[in-house]
């Protein structure tokens, strides 16, 4: 009998790519959770719709490009990519809104580059990019958390508002935006964005009541649903399925040039935990920019690459159009990978420099 | 140099040490294996001792098939420097010198020595050197040498090349990591000959003068770690230092790095940061070699895995197939869906290709695992995640080199120092999406070898080009400078006799009259030449005659079994001859061996002539007739004009022998010849294309008929003769296709 | 006039940085100039010299020099595709695939004397472009076999088609790893 003949090594760790990516799916649960708390059912509506999209989608493809698709979906990769697009569409939003964001992270960002490993782009965000230039006004109807809104709304609400726009008493979307306070209301970014632009002071701004937080100045909702995701990043970190170094180097440049501008004027510059635990931060630190196919691979490379999108959220935030910033500061940064990991390569062993040198040599 | 020679004592006093990058914690599973003493395995009854063991080449043989070997014996020798020899592990008989199934991953096979053994395992007179200290470096490396010792912990290095340093050296450091999950067989021979080692270390220490011996040993040891540090006890310059548990950290550039914080430079040896490596095994080894004068011809062998019921460490003779240390450890192959053993830890070992592998000096281990133990390959797509680099000891960017190598970009990939990768298999191992990478990285280190040795072939093929190129221009100058001064001096002489017409007159006729007789002389060389040439095709084919009609007389005497089978040998020869041509060739040349095959037949035989017709009956003798073959085809050739003058010439050449008659059949020959050639331009002519085939086949058999052993006096001294006439014929089959080629 | 001043200006000031940008460019131009080798030996370098001869050319730097002047890049039947593509890399142009009418991509052959034949009428060594066959008149010749390049051209010559090109046999030491059973999949 013809003996087996395989290469080294013949051990492997039992982890596979199915398993990290189903870590990291169990890692969303709590910010999840917290969300729909907060949001009402819309959000589990919506990563539904994402989901079954997004599996759709990855399958047919697969099966035009004639590759095993039993295979590729058990890497779950495509279920993730539909999670961490549908928690950052706002609950109510269309349901068509979804599907074509879907779509398209997974059709053109993903598979149309390759599939799986290489996309250049991180398809999550794209897709976000590409709904939010494209549909401005249903991408920002973010509801006030349920607390704080004058209408509640129950799953059947969140079901009919999602596919028709009304839920089923009959409110309007605009109906359900408005607060206790029969204003409508905005996201803690939006509300300070608008608000400086008016000019009043941020501590005026924070006044209001959706920012009746804990601490000060965090809003109410966003800071939960934040710390939601922090416990499930930590979780990650300590499973090892994400390095620390995005994370840190992210938060830490997004702390430290809010804390350098809010010393310069704190009226008109937020303090660093406002920036830190408002808006997608958090989930974007540990569950987006850490993405591996699309993020810097070496140590130092990583390190960079955070804290440039750490960067790139608060200038956006502080002077771009729009209230938040993760999604462009993931895509830029994405195109920054390959120079990145090319001038952050590790010295070997035996080296006495990295590569550099015998470029040089080479060209000359 | 930043790590100097103080702060490394200094640091290694306080019991630190440093670490190296990367690294993974397989599951270890060593105490399936270390449980017990090692065992000694009875001599095999065949042994296979591949000529070369290690890096460097191999010696020359110096034994036979057939001699009687002693234990110990050595087998090769070599005057090269990089060549160790090998030993007759066990006393008995060479029962071959041939290839056989190697130990390497390929299973490509090498030169290997088989020896039966007799049981006897006598020794050899061994000649030790107890006194070492007294003898000269030179002779204690001899002994080393001529002990055949070679590294024992993977790579296979001249152990005596090692061993002679030409620069000082800070610290020796002996290997006793064994970082691989299973393999236990340095951790038995440090538990249980500590003694041995130490007495190996010491002479090491005498060829080298370190000014320290390091002996790392991984902190999952610790019996190993004690008995070492018993037998050292006297040596307060021997240094046991127990190096935390982290795959791969017995690998030669990581335990230096551990242990000094010292790195070796890129393509250097460890010599450059002054530090020399050896390995537990080879220090036994050594001692071996000094103090008992026995060559390396045993070596302990880890065979484990779940797939053996007793796994175990034992004493294996080098040359030992695999399938007989199995069966000494009842492997139990049901266990297993396809065989499958492995050759060396399962990080780096490689699958052997089947049981009869041999033992060599570098085999460690043999692992025999269940199929739940070790993993298939799924692969899937690479999603960047990089825990690869994570792993990677050397710091290398395996996603990257990956990406590369699977490309064949593969200056890319030597760009990110792909040739420092120690192929420890790490990268791999921690891989989720199962990426074969080692494999990818041996290919494409492979292929880059392959092209650099490509380069340098047609870089060197260049050169000769060039200075071919150039000496034939120098030669066309050469002859060209010539011809122009030969010229010159004509036009001189002329001009200085120009004044006298006469002499003018004289010359031209003279130069005429010359030239005339030039092209007299030429014409009847060319004369005698064609002659000699028709003289020498005559020549040709009477040869072949005479040795047909000389197998002639053999055939009357052999048993009319083999004439039958010559018989339809001629007739398949007709056959496929038939088949190869086109029609119509097909209708000129094979009708005429037919005929003359069946007047053959008749001659010979009845019975013969039915077993050709009735070919159901020849099936089983078809295979013997294969080998008449060329006597069938070969008086094809001949093709005479009438079967009865062909039988005619044969019967007279058979009966007398004489020159007469050889005469006789020349002329046969000739005129069947030269009609053959007739023919054979007719078929061109014909503008048949594929009949060119044909007749080059018709052809070849000749010549190979004409090397056939010649029995007669006569025919041996025609030999060169018919030789060049063979050539000869050749060539007009040659032309005569070229014609074809032309005209069609 | 003042318009006259404003199109003076306007024509000084683009001189001006004409002139600046001109200077860069030329400074850069020297400062950080590539040294290569001509082209034509840049291409006589990926071809594999074995001198054969097939694509039409006496020899590989012939070759080049015509692929300098605008010949087809696919020629080459012993380089096969891996030079193609080199080529096609170096002269900024679509890989093709080999030209049959060249021949076809083969394995790495050497030429052998089937020396009991040889009648040593030095022909193959005339033909040889490489030096690489050792004899005299009359004498038997051979084939130093890490010299030939397996370019075929020794074989015609023979008038007693002695001469066969063997397939270069593989050794351990040029293994490429082929263990077929590994199964590679692609996968989306």
């Amino acid at each position: 009998m013809k003996f087996r003949l395989a290469s080294s090594p013949h051990q492997h760790i039992r982890r596979d790519t199915g398993q990290v990516m189903r870590l990291v799916i169990l890692a969303m649960i709590p910010g999840v959770l917290l969300q729909t708390w907060f949001f009402g059912w819309g959000t589990v509506i919506q990563i539904g719709l994402a989901v079954v999209t997004a599996v759709v989608t990855e399958a047919a493809i697969l099966e035009l490009r004639k590759r095993d698709f039993e295979r590729a979906l058990k890497d779950y990769s495509a279920v993730l990519t539909a999670m961490l697009l549908a928690v950052s569409i706002p609950p109510f939003a269309p349901w068509w809104v979804v599907v074509i964001g879907t779509f398209f992270a997974i059709c053109i960002v993903k598979q149309l580059y390759g599939g799986l490993g290489f996309n250049v782009f991180n398809p999550a965000m794209a897709a976000y990019v590409m709904l939010l230039v494209s549909f401005p006004v249903q991408m920002t109807q973010w509801l006030p958390p349920v607390n704080l809104a004058q209408y509640s709304h129950n799953f059947m609400d969140a079901l009919q508002a999602v596919f028709t726009g009304f839920s089923v008493e009959g409110f309007s979307l605009a109906q359900l935006k408005t607060g206790i306070d029969g204003v409508t209301m905005a996201t803690p970014l939006d509300t300070v964005k608008t608000s400086l632009s008016q000019g009043f002071t941020y501590s005026e701004t924070i006044e209001r009541p959706i920012f009746d937080s804990v601490i000060p100045g965090l809003g109410v909702a966003s800071s939960w649903i934040s710390l939601g995701y922090l416990i499930g990043g930590l979780y990650l970190l300590k499973q090892k399925v994400i390095n620390w170094h995005i994370p840190t180097s992210m938060l830490a440049a997004l702390f430290i040039c809010a804390l350098i501008m809010s010393l310069v004027d704190s009226d008109l510059y937020p303090s660093s935990i406002f920036h830190l635990f408002n808006g997608s931060i958090i989930i974007g630190a540990f569950f987006i920019a850490t993405d591996p196919v699309s993020a810097s691979t070496t140590n130092k490379g990583r390190i960079i690459f955070g804290a440039a999108i750490g960067i790139w959220v608060y200038l956006i935030r502080e002077w771009g159009g729009y209230p938040d910033a993760i999604a462009f500061a993931v895509l830029i940064m994405n195109m920054a990978v390959p120079l990145i990991d090319y001038y952050t390569r590790p010295r070997t062993y035996g080296h006495t420099s990295t590569k550099r040198k015998t470029k040089n040599k080479a060209q000359s | 140099m930043p790590n100097n020679y103080d702060d490394i004592i200094e640091k290694l006093d306080n019991n630190q040490l440093w670490d190296f990058p990367g690294g993974v914690f397989p599951a270890e599973r060593k105490t399936l294996s270390n449980q017990t003493p090692i065992g000694k395995l009875p001599i095999p009854e065949r042994l296979f001792v591949t000529v070369k063991q290690h890096i460097g080449v191999e010696g020359h043989l110096i034994v036979e098939v057939g001699q009687k070997v002693l234990k110990g014996q050595a087998l090769t020798k070599s005057m090269n420097p990089f060549a160790v020899p090998i030993h007759a592990p066990t006393s008995g008989e060479v029962a071959a010198i041939q290839k056989h199934v190697s130990a390497h991953p390929s299973g490509l096979p090498e030169m290997t020595v088989e020896i039966i053994s007799d049981q006897q395992d006598k020794w050899i007179q061994l000649n030790p050197l107890i006194d070492y200290q007294s003898q000269p470096k030179i002779k204690v490396l001899a002994a080393i040498c001529d002990a055949g010792i070679s590294g024992m912990g993977g790579a296979g290095f001249p152990t005596h090349i090692k061993s002679s340093p030409k620069k000082d050296v800070d610290f020796l450091i002996i290997n006793g990591i064994e970082c691989e999950p299973y393999i236990t067989s340095d951790d038995r021979l440090m538990r249980e000959h500590a003694w041995q080692i130490r007495q190996g270390i010491d002479v090491l220490c005498h060829l080298l003068k370190p000014k320290q011996v390091l002996i790392g040993i991984e902190n999952n040891k610790p019996e190993a770690i004690e008995a070492m540090q018993v037998a050292c006890r006297e040596n307060p310059n021997y240094r046991i230092c127990s190096v935390p548990t982290k795959y791969p950290a017995g690998g030669e550039k990581q335990l230096i790095q551990v242990l000094t914080n010292r790195e070796v430079p890129a393509k250097g040896l460890p010599m450059d940061v002054g530090i020399i490596m050896h390995n537990v095994g080879t220090c036994f080894a050594i001692s071996d070699a000094v103090f008992s004068g026995k060559p390396l011809i045993s070596r302990v062998v880890t065979v484990t895995g779940e797939a053996v019921e007793k796994p175990s460490n034992l004493w294996a003779l080098i040359g030992s197939p695999v399938a007989h240390l199995l069966a000494h450890s009842d492997y139990n192959p049901k266990l297993q869906k396809q065989p499958n053993v492995i050759m060396g830890g399962p990080m780096m070992g490689f699958n052997v290709i089947n049981d009869k592998v041999p033992v060599i000096k570098t085999t460690n281990c043999i692992l025999a695992p269940t199929d739940t133990e070790i993993s298939s390959n799924n692969e899937q797509a690479c999603i960047r995640c990089s825990a690869c680099a994570d792993a990677c000891p050397v710091s290398l960017l395996p996603q990257q080199l990956f990406w590369h190598s699977k490309a064949k970009e593969l200056d890319k990939a030597q760009d990110y120092n792909l040739f420092d990768c120690i192929e420890c298999g790490a990268c791999a191992y921690v891989c989720p999406s199962e990426i074969p990478l080692v494999h990818y990285y041996r290919i494409a280190k492979s292929e880059i070898r392959v092209e650099q040795e490509e380069k340098q072939k047609s870089d060197k093929a260049r050169e000769r080009f060039e200075k071919r190129e150039a000496r034939l221009i120098a030669e066309q100058h050469a002859r060209d400078e010539k011809h122009r001064l030969a010229a010159e001096a004509r036009k001189q002489a002329m001009e200085s006799k120009g004044n006298n017409a006469k002499d003018k007159i004289a010359a031209a006729l003279a130069r005429a009259k010359a030239k005339k007789q030039a092209v007299n002389i030429e014409e009847e060389t060319s004369v005698s030449k064609a002659d000699l040439a028709n003289d020498v095709i005559e020549a040709a084919a009477p040869n072949e005659t005479t040795e047909a009609s000389a197998t002639q007389p053999t055939t009357k005497v052999a048993s009319s079994n083999q004439r039958v089978q010559a018989a339809i040998a001629r007739a398949k020869a007709k056959k496929a001859a038939a088949e190869a041509a086109t029609s119509n060739v097909e209708v000129e040349v094979p009708s005429e061996v037919e005929v003359e095959v069946e007047v053959e037949v008749e001659k010979n035989n009845d019975k013969v002539s039915e077993s050709i017709k009735t070919e159901t009956q020849s099936k089983n003798q078809s295979v013997n007739a294969k080998e008449p073959a060329p006597h069938a085809a070969k008086p094809e050739p001949l093709k005479p004009e009438s079967a009865s003058s062909e039988s005619v010439s044969e019967v007279t050449a058979t009966k007398t022998a004489t020159i007469a008659a050889s005469k006789k059949a020349r002329i046969a020959a000739a005129v069947a010849k030269a009609k053959a050639k007739r023919e054979a331009q007719k078929a061109a002519e014909t503008e048949q294309t594929s009949k060119e085939a044909p007749l080059a086949e018709v052809e070849d058999p000749k010549t190979d008929s004409s090397q056939e052993p010649v029995k007669t006096q006569e025919q041996q001294i025609d030999m060169k003769k018919r030789k060049i006439a063979a050539a000869v014929a050749k060539a007009k089959a040659k032309k005569a296709a070229e014609k074809a080629d032309k005209s069609s | 006039m003042s318009l006259g001043f404003a199109i003076l200006t306007a024509l000084l000031a683009i001189g001006l940085l004409a002139l600046i940008f001109g200077s860069i460019l030329g400074f850069a131009a020297v400062k950080f100039k590539v040294e290569s080798d001509p082209l034509v030996e840049q291409i006589d370098h990926i071809l594999p010299q074995t001198q054969c001869g097939q694509c039409g050319y006496p020899g590989c730097k012939p070759y080049a020099q015509a692929i300098a002047d605008g010949d087809e890049i696919n020629k080459c039947p012993p380089g096969g595709d891996a030079t193609i593509k080199k080529l096609a890399d170096l002269m900024g142009v679509e890989a093709k695939s080999l030209d049959s009418a060249h021949g076809t991509e083969d394995v790495k052959k050497v030429a052998f004397i089937r020396e009991d034949e040889c009648i040593g009428c030095t022909k193959c060594i005339q033909a040889c472009p490489v030096d690489a066959i050792l004899g005299a008149a009359k004498q038997m010749h051979t084939v130093i076999t890490d010299e030939c390049t397996g370019c075929d051209l020794c074989v015609d010559p023979c008038p007693v088609d002695c001469i066969d090109m063997l397939p270069v046999k593989d050794s351990a030491s040029s293994w490429r790893w082929d263990i077929n059973t590994i199964p590679i999949k692609q996968v989306g």
